[in-house]
């Protein structure tokens, strides 16, 4: 069977298969739970603690199903999906030469790994205030953190999967006549293939944690009011709801970014797969 | 010195000589012996087996021909030529010495078929097309028809170690290094991989030096076995099996290779005995 007939034949079984309904039926059961405990004041005469202060799943799907039409939605997902990519993107370009670099020589290592491993730990959002400070516009601030999100963790999965490459390969290549730059290409390079795919999958995670919070903060700080110029985006759209007092917009705001989240890791893992096919089976 | 088996005609090149070998790890004081004062000869166009028990030092030295590792004194020659001695205490890794590892090292990254051009296009002696071309006819060669588009990871381990070898043999080595390649594999598979590893010595006529722990497999493969000390290693015993080449399974019941079992499996149980006591843990 081809690869793409492969494809197509595990997406058919995939709707067909214990699994998926397995994965349905407990979506269905969360969100009936979910609905009954919204509305547990009306039903029980009193709220369930927590859920009893979430609107119900019925009028968030009914908001969703408005918000779909809704042009300025799509504007901040637009938004907010474009500086997910040019944070991770700008990760990925700097993140995987720089670790690369670590991996290879010994002094830039020596050099650089100290200030990296200083720096790793910081979250991103407490970048937030001297990001503001540091950049001109408020749009490269959030770019900036945003890059942060994704960029150590592409650059640690760059060191350890060099690291991690089996000496043997080595010895193998030099045996084989192999110069420098033939190991570099032909054993470092797809032997951190792998690991720079881990990293940008949990990378991209990362950064759409960090846009949505970085643009509450920024976006919400300097807007205040709705409809703020530069802010826009998913984060300003959950903050927007929260002050306008929409609490089904929230949960959509919310949901719309799980499933952003979901696809671009989803979308890289598929891309990951299709890149390392020596890992398919087995 | 004449080999029972080998004609001199076929055995020209690929013999190493090992002389007065030492490697110490760490410094003088406080260093371990891995290789102590080593001398043998490994006979060019035959096969020569060195025995010991696990971490004594004979990877350590199939290291100093490869290339990987230096010698602290002592001297390895490949042929005529000085591999490494005095001045020049690590060789340099190069295609006329090719290791066939003991996990494996086949690129996992690569299918088999690009796994086993890769040394000719390497070293730029072939063109791609050319590479692929010998190197789909030497797999067939090897019964290695039908997987020449599959990764290592999707054959068994011991047609993986075939591939293996078919990839060292296509630059020609004068010499191939095998280090206990038939480890990991389970007894059944290892004598049919015996087998196979004689057949491509009779058609290729290769000089081989192995590594093992296996008395049985040294003396059923060698024309020459090495029993090794333990840590650090020095040669114990050195014996020429006289048993005739082409050798098949049927070797293994007959009388003279019983007789060089009895012969040598006390000199490798007092070894194993004595690594054993001193707490060698497998390496």
């Amino acid at each position: 069977m081809t690869g793409l007939g492969r494809g197509l034949f595990r997406a058919a079984s995939f709707f067909t298969g214990e699994e998926f309904w397995r994965g349905a039926a407990a979506i269905a059961v969360f969100l009936l739970f979910w609905e009954v405990g919204s509305r547990s004041q009306m039903l029980f005469g009193f709220a369930f603690p927590w859920v009893g202060q979430v609107p119900a799943p019925s009028g968030v799907l009914k908001e969703m199903y408005r918000l779909i039409l809704e042009p300025s939605f799509w504007g901040s997902a637009y938004l907010s999906t474009m500086r997910v990519l040019e944070g991770f993107l700008a990760a990925m370009a700097i993140g995987i030469p720089l670790g690369l670099a670590m991996a290879v020589s010994r002094t830039f290592y020596g050099i650089s790994f100290p200030v990296f491993e200083v720096l790793r730990p910081i979250p991103p959002l407490a970048w937030v205030p001297a990001a503001i400070i540091f950049w001109p516009t408020q749009e490269m601030s959030i770019a900036f953190v945003t890059f942060l999100g994704a960029f150590f963790t592409i650059v640690i999965n760059v060191i350890g999967g060099a690291q991690s490459i089996d000496v043997r390969y080595f010895q193998a290549a030099r045996s084989m006549g192999s110069s420098t730059f033939d190991v570099f290409r032909r054993i470092i390079l797809p032997g951190v293939l792998p690991s720079i795919v881990v990293g940008a999958t949990v990378g991209i995670g990362i950064t759409w944690a960090v846009v949505v919070a970085a643009e509450m903060i920024s976006g919400g700080g300097s807007a205040g009011s709705m409809g703020g110029a530069a802010g826009g985006g998913l984060g300003f759209f959950i903050w927007n709801s929260y002050v306008g007092g929409s609490y089904t917009q929230i949960v959509v705001g919310m949901i719309s970014i799980g499933i952003a989240g979901y696809a671009s890791s989803a979308i890289l893992r598929k891309i990951g797969e299709w890149m390392t096919p020596w890992l398919a089976e087995g | 010195m004449p080999i029972a088996g080998v004609s001199p005609q076929t055995a020209r090149t690929g013999g190493v000589r090992i002389v007065d070998a030492v490697k110490m790890y760490g410094s003088r004081e406080a260093g371990v012996l891995a290789v102590d004062h080593c001398t043998f000869d490994v006979p060019a166009g035959a096969i020569t087996v060195v025995v010991g028990p696990s971490g004594c030092g004979k990877t350590t030295l199939l290291n100093a021909i490869a290339g990987f590792h230096s010698l602290s004194s002592g001297s390895i020659h490949l042929d005529d030529e000085m591999l490494c001695g005095p001045g020049k205490p690590k060789a340099e890794p190069g295609p006329d010495r090719i290791v066939v590892f003991q996990n494996g090292a086949l690129f996992p990254w690569k299918t088999n078929i690009e796994n086993v051009a890769f040394g000719p296009i390497m070293q730029g002696l072939m063109g791609r097309s050319e590479a692929y071309e010998k190197a789909r006819a030497m797999m067939a060669d090897a019964g290695l028809r039908g997987i020449e588009n599959n990764y290592p990871g999707e054959i068994s381990s011991g047609v993986r170690r075939r591939v293996e070898i078919v990839r060292a043999l296509m630059t020609d080595p004068k010499i191939l290094l095998l280090d206990e390649p038939y480890r990991a594999l389970d007894s059944l598979t290892k004598s049919v991989m015996h087998e196979a590893l004689l057949e491509i010595f009779y058609k290729n006529r290769v000089t081989i030096f192995f590594i093992t722990h296996d008395l049985e497999e040294a003396i059923f493969l060698g024309h020459r076995v090495v029993i090794m000390t333990t840590r650090p290693c020095k040669p114990k015993k050195i014996l020429d099996i006289d048993i005739p080449h082409p050798r098949d399974y049927s070797v293994l019941t007959t009388k003279r290779f019983r007789e060089y079992m009895d012969e040598t499996a006390a000199a490798v149980h007092e070894e194993a005995t004595l690594a054993f006591a001193a707490g060698e843990r497998e390496r």
